[in-house]
């Protein structure tokens, strides 16, 4: 119980957005035997990990709910957090013994059965109004600490620290990045199929705080999100003119961000978040431009006759990948970042659409059309290598999660064209529909809150 | 104009009361200028406008309307000119008027492709507009991509429908 506390005394300074208080476990990677989650064949043989509520240091009541009920739900959505990755078989809080508030940094490892790794965690109210939620991680069988983590929330953002949690676990079992606290920006859609009622609508990962960001009078298409988090840019057909535009996340404010007569579109930004890719029309030629986020003259950057659009930056920044129709069809290119050395990387049968760059640089995912299907798929990120993930009627956009590991997609519907949001894991396992209250389509991952 | 208001008003009161969390959803403000005219397309001004009656009175004088094409086409082909022909002697014997052409795509593309296809599409016929006669600068170009179907199946008679160049008098 001593050391407990001194883990914890660090955590107390800080409450803005997620504080994050890392107390660094024993070192137990380069040890053999140590537990691993191996994610490429892991689903095969989900981990056995069980996950009982976290206990409170005192029932206290807050903005969020009191604190037995917030261990119980955050005990909850770290089960959910893991279940839905294929490769953990979770026993969460409706399907473990309580656990006192002692036991937390003591785990009574012998008391436990049916599982291989035991999270435990705990709530407790803080005097100035924050909350601070303990995650801890115990290999069963070795009977040793695999994580230790805290996290001080304001009440509002108390879903996050569960998410942080699950994300800590995961990335300790698996080597993998974290994605669990992230967001999602999406279109949210209703109506008839000939005039489909269309918002941008933001939530969490997991589906939890939706909120809608447009109120559906124009169209309004392919929202994605910046990579500071700070802004989200999309395509309107506000006052017919059917344009980009870009929304502060901070001031909820937006405005027209390229000012031009020529139908522009397919925005999508730069690693830094300083600049924005989009395609723009004129006289029936489509090109890739690129424009600061504060506005500008842009800067052209194809200029073959054809259809260019989708252009997506590589992590580092130094490339693009777009597609075009130069050669007859839709095919992938990659170019330099000043539009320069344009060469193309696909050559299967069918169209390659909608190319996206992986957040760990060395794959492209892509959509990819024929034979009366629309599929998901990633090819190396110089060409070859193609994999296809999914097989349905209408699987378009793909979006990356932060870590690189799930792709996000819209399936579309054969008839009713209506659309919903799916994942699939880079394995091609583990395809999961993503609840949302209307229909979905054209989804944004958000990279890995702060 | 009232009408317009009226279902501008609805259109808040749904957003008001779509969101079922505690917090208003923030949804962006609305436009600063004037209210904006409904951008859903195909359809154009309402058929008690001014506008409205002249593009009722061009789909009753000229052959059609609408101009087709073949998959992931946009060549002008013989029934597609004998349309656009007819449409030409009547804008060039209503010198006053201004049309918007919609271009649009079938569902079986992406959806930024599409945008760029029915782009070219809507300029295609323009440009056959413009060689008969109609000046350019009477003709504004706006593409749907395959976001507003006509025919509402998934079948190749329904996208032979929407794979289409759409000609509305605007004024």
């Amino acid at each position: 119980m001593r050391s407990f506390k001194i883990a914890l005394a660090g955590l107390m300074a800080a409450s803005v957005g997620v504080a994050h208080a890392q107390v660094t476990p024993p070192a137990q990677d380069d040890q053999s035997g140590g537990l691993v989650v191996d994610v490429e064949g892991g689903m095969s043989a989900p981990l056995p990990i069980l996950i009982p509520a976290m206990p409170t240091s005192a029932v206290a009541s807050t903005p969020a709910g009191s604190t037995d009920e917030l261990g119980r739900k955050l005990a909850q959505i770290v089960d959910d957090d893991l279940r839905n990755t294929g490769l953990f078989k979770t026993a969460g809080p409706g399907a473990t013994r309580g656990i006192a508030y002692s036991e937390v940094a003591q785990p009574n490892y012998a008391g436990w059965s049916g599982g291989q790794a035991l999270v435990q965690g705990y709530v407790r109210a803080n005097g100035n109004g924050t909350l601070t939620i303990g995650c801890y991680l115990y290999d069963l069988a070795a009977q040793t600490e695999l994580v230790r983590q805290g996290f001080v929330v304001s009440p509002g953002d108390w879903r996050r620290a569960g998410h942080k949690c699950a994300d800590s676990i995961y990335a300790r079992l698996t080597g993998e990045g974290p994605y669990f606290d992230s967001q999602i920006v999406y279109v949210a859609e209703t109506g008839p199929k000939g005039k489909r009622r269309k918002q941008i609508a933001i939530m969490d990962q997991d589906g939890a705080n939706h909120r809608f960001l447009t109120n559906g009078q124009n169209i309004v298409l392919t929202p994605r999100m910046s990579p500071k988090q700070n802004a989200i840019v999309y395509m309107s057909y506000e006052n017919r003119r059917p344009s980009i535009w870009i929304y502060d996340m901070s001031a909820r404010t937006n405005r027209r961000l390229v000012d031009n007569v020529s139908q522009n579109f397919a925005p999508h930004f730069s690693p830094d978040g300083r600049s924005i890719l989009f395609s723009m029309s004129v006289a029936g030629n489509t090109d890739i431009y690129r424009i600061g986020t504060s506005g500008g003259q842009p800067q052209r950057l194809t200029n073959v006759p054809g259809i260019d659009t989708g252009g997506s930056y590589s992590p580092d920044g130094s490339k693009i990948v777009f597609e075009s129709d130069r050669g007859g069809t839709q095919q992938l290119y990659v170019m330099n970042a000043d539009g320069s050395n344009q060469k193309r990387i696909s050559f299967g049968g069918g169209r390659y659409a909608t190319p996206v760059w992986s957040p760990r640089g060395d794959l492209i995912a892509f959509t990819r059309t024929g034979g009366g299907a629309f599929r998901i798929g990633v090819m190396n990120s110089s060409g070859g290598g193609e994999k296809l993930l999914t097989s349905a009627w209408g699987d378009e956009a793909p979006s990356w999660s932060p870590n690189g590991r799930v792709l996000m997609f819209f399936r579309a519907a054969q008839g009713s064209g209506r659309p919903d949001l799916w994942s699939v894991d880079l394995t091609g396992v583990n395809a999961r529909k993503i609840p949302t209250p209307l229909d979905g389509s054209d989804p944004s991952w958000g990279p890995i809150r702060p | 104009m009232s009408k317009m208001t009226t279902s501008l008003v609805l259109g808040l009161a749904l957003v008001a009361t779509a969101g079922c969390a505690k917090k208003r959803p923030p949804e962006l403000p609305p436009t600063p200028t004037e209210i904006a005219p409904p951008s859903d397309g195909s359809s154009g001004e309402s058929s008690d406008t001014l506008a409205g009656r002249l593009n009722e009175q061009f789909k009753r004088e000229v052959t059609s309307d609408t101009v087709h094409f073949a998959l992931d086409q946009y060549d002008i082909d013989s029934e597609a000119r004998s349309i656009l022909g007819s449409q030409a002697s009547w804008l060039v014997a209503h010198p006053e008027t201004r049309i918007t052409l919609e271009g649009h795509a079938d569902e079986r593309g992406t959806r930024e492709y599409n945008l760029g296809l029915g782009d070219r599409r809507a300029n295609a016929a323009k440009n056959y507009l413009a060689a008969r006669g109609v000046s350019a600068t009477r003709i504004t170009t706006i593409s749907y991509g395959k976001e507003r179907p006509l025919a509402l199946g998934s079948d190749e008679g329904s996208w032979a429908q929407n794979r289409r160049a759409v000609t509305i008098v605007i004024n």
